[in-house]
């Protein structure tokens, strides 16, 4: 047993393998019983059934044996060749039987018959062969041959009796309704399990479809499941039912390409996270989706690129303009191009070929550009849910998702996003416009939305040049929004501006350096004049004071040519 | 018509159900009938030979193979209808 606590590991439920199927039955069809399996002609009954023993006989041990009332083993084994399934190299391995039980077109018919031949036959394979599961396709074809109604209840009853006898997980496909319709409808009730398959044409658009009509003894999705028939067999489409595991979600940023604008966003977009870029034509969605798909490539990460607008060596010509070289990472196989531009089909066939070609691609990052293209005529109906499991799908699978999206001027949408409203799912949505001032058109980049991170509010001015993709901030002041040519001559007289009262201001500071150094002079002329008058008064002290001396010295030296010695020594 | 071939047949029965318990009464009273000395029946249950009944692509029972003369022909169900069955065995010129 599986110890997960996942719902699809169910012991009482055989795994049909069948992409979507599994997790509509919560866990496959009911083991060791009968499901039936009906829709009209071209539906895909065989191809489900033998998906059912192929995937059974390869992934989970479970040997088949496939009762072919309508096609001979030659050809189930060359159509089940188209889908990748080895039925001859599966039977040789004795994972499966093909057992070719057509009513031979010369055999006659003489009085009842029943179906015991078959019943033994296979008893003894299913012994030899320890085979699990088992598919009567067509068996309406066996029950034409029975003459009434009774024998047709009774050999269906048979059977029933022998399967449960035996413990396999049967598959029975039918068609529905028609002449065989009591027997039909005897079956119905006895069965534990009903599917039934539908295909339609909706608006010249194919649709198939797939229910679960009843499961006994078990929950399941009751409503109608879009399918489709791919290159691996059956992918039946689902949301994400309740219950399921949630997916691990990543707080790596992987960056947009443009370096601003990782930037406005804190960082880049989240790893996983799906980024809605919406604008109206022109405004350079797929060159910012380019952006980043060139920049994933340059990190070496698998991308898929899908261009619903133009051919994929178109938009890389087209994008090497701005700079964004994307030759090389076709050339080395990282980046590969998908032109869908003249697809058609359901947006679910859609899905299904893009969710195939990311598979085998093995992709990281992915770009659909437009991702609007799911809404186009037939597909309105579907086009939402279809969106919503794109998403879902990316997550889990943790695939970085960009898509463009138009909004159309015409069609008068406002900024509500697309017809798909995939804007509310979205995680980062960036909105581009023009701005049409002074007869030039330039383009705004706004983030509208960006879950999980902080994000600049502030509207930029996105630059394509053939240097690369770039923002700028826009001119806003004074309760003007200046783009383009405006912003740039605004900037420019700014910056005439600026100089002019540079120049002033340098010129202002000469003069006061001048003026500065003109009071140094003079003050430094008034302290030596300041030290000379000092000299000048120590020197007028000093002769009044000699002056003085030399007076009475000469006064002693006249006594004393005088003759007059008395007073000599006391003088002095 | 008066050629003293050998019929052979093979009649695969699903052990005693009440259709295969028919179909042997059926056919022994026909070969007794339109083939005094001149025929050959191999019962084979396939409940018993499985493993030839699935060789033989035996899937509905009861079912009667004519092997000879060749080629073969397959009838199924209880013969119960004579008329069609002498017609299929080459027993009655089938312009009738």
């Amino acid at each position: 047993m599986n110890l997960k606590k996942s719902p699809i590991s169910d012991s009482a439920k055989a795994r049909t393998g069948i992409e979507g199927f599994d997790e509509i039955t919560v866990g496959g069809l009911p083991r060791g019983r009968t499901t039936l399996l009906s829709g009209g002609p071209g539906s895909g009954k065989t191809i489900f059934a033998l998906q059912f023993l192929v995937r059974g006989a390869c992934d989970f041990n479970e040997p088949g044996i496939f009762v072919a009332f309508e096609e001979t083993v030659e050809r189930l084994a060359t159509n089940a060749h188209g889908f990748g399934w080895e039925l001859v190299e599966l039977q040789r391995r004795n994972k499966l039987c093909l057992i070719d039980a057509q009513p031979t077109p010369d055999l006659i018919q003489s009085g009842t018959f029943d179906l015991g031949g078959l019943l033994a036959s296979l008893g003894a394979q299913i012994k030899a062969m320890g085979a699990r599961r088992i598919v009567f396709d067509a068996l309406d074809i066996f029950l034409t041959l029975l003459p009434d109604a009774g024998s047709k209840r009774q050999e269906v009853y048979r059977l029933h009796r022998w399967l449960l006898d035996n413990k396999v997980t049967a598959l029975i496909t039918s068609k529905s309704g028609g002449e065989e319709g009591n027997s039909f409808t005897f079956m119905q009730f006895m069965v534990d399990c009903a599917v039934t398959l539908n295909h339609r044409v909706e608006l010249g658009v194919s649709q198939r479809n797939l229910r679960v009509q009843k499961f006994r003894g078990s929950s399941f999705d009751e409503n109608e499941s879009p399918f489709v028939i791919g290159r691996g067999g059956f992918d039946v489409a689902i949301t994400r039912m309740l219950g399921r595991v949630d997916v691990v979600v990543s707080n790596e940023r992987v960056t947009s390409g443009v370096k601003r604008l990782d930037t406005m966003l804190g960082g880049g977009y989240y790893r996983g996270a799906c980024v809605l870029i919406t604008g109206m034509p022109g405004t350079a969605k797929t060159t910012l989706s380019g952006a980043f798909a060139e920049a994933a490539c340059r990190r070496g990460e698998r991308t898929m690129f899908v261009g619903f607008d133009s051919d994929g060596t178109e938009v890389v010509r087209n994008l090497s303009s701005v700079g964004i070289r994307l030759d090389r990472y076709l050339k080395n196989g990282v980046l590969r191009m998908i032109s869908a531009r003249t697809i058609t089909g359901s947006a679910e066939t859609l899905l299904v070929r893009i969710k195939a070609l990311a598979k085998e691609h093995r992709a990281h990052c992915l770009v659909i550009d437009p991702v609007s293209t799911l809404s186009r005529s037939g597909n309105e109906l579907t086009a939402h849910n279809v969106a919503e499991r794109l998403i879902d799908w990316s997550k889990a699978a943790g695939v970085t998702l960009v898509c463009t999206s138009l909004i159309d001027e015409m069609n008068g949408q406002t900024e509500d996003g697309s017809k798909l409203h995939i804007s509310t799912l979205a995680d980062t949505w960036i909105h581009l416009n023009y701005l049409v001032q002074a007869g030039e058109r330039n383009r705004g980049l706004a983030i509208i939305k960006s879950r999980g991170m902080a994000h600049s509010n502030q509207v930029r001015e996105l630059i394509l040049s053939d240097a690369g993709v770039t923002l700028t901030d826009i001119y806003a002041a004074g309760g003007e929004v200046l783009m383009g040519t405006m912003r740039w001559e605004r900037e420019s007289a700014e910056r005439v501006a600026n100089e002019v009262a540079e120049v002033a201001g340098k010129l202002k500071r000469v003069s006061l350096d001048a003026e500065e150094a003109v009071l140094e002079v003079r003050a430094k002329s008034l302290q030596t004049e300041l030290i000379a008058k000092k000299v000048e008064k120590t020197l007028l002290v000093r002769t009044t004071a000699s002056r003085k001396g030399e007076l009475s010295h000469g006064r002693i030296r006249m006594r004393e040519l005088r003759g007059a010695d008395v007073a000599k020594r006391g003088q002095t | 018509m008066k050629k003293l071939q050998k019929f052979r047949f093979v009649l695969y029965v699903a052990a005693e159900t009440q259709n295969s318990l028919l179909a042997a009464t059926n056919l022994n009273a026909l070969c007794r009938e339109h083939l005094p000395g001149l025929h050959e029946i191999e019962i084979v249950d396939v409940f018993k030979k499985p493993e030839r009944a699935l060789a033989d692509r035996i899937f509905m029972t009861p079912l009667l193979i004519r092997t000879a003369p060749s080629p073969p022909q397959r009838v199924i169900g209880t013969l119960s209808q004579p008329e069609r069955l002498l017609q299929a065995l080459g027993l009655r010129p089938a312009a009738q």
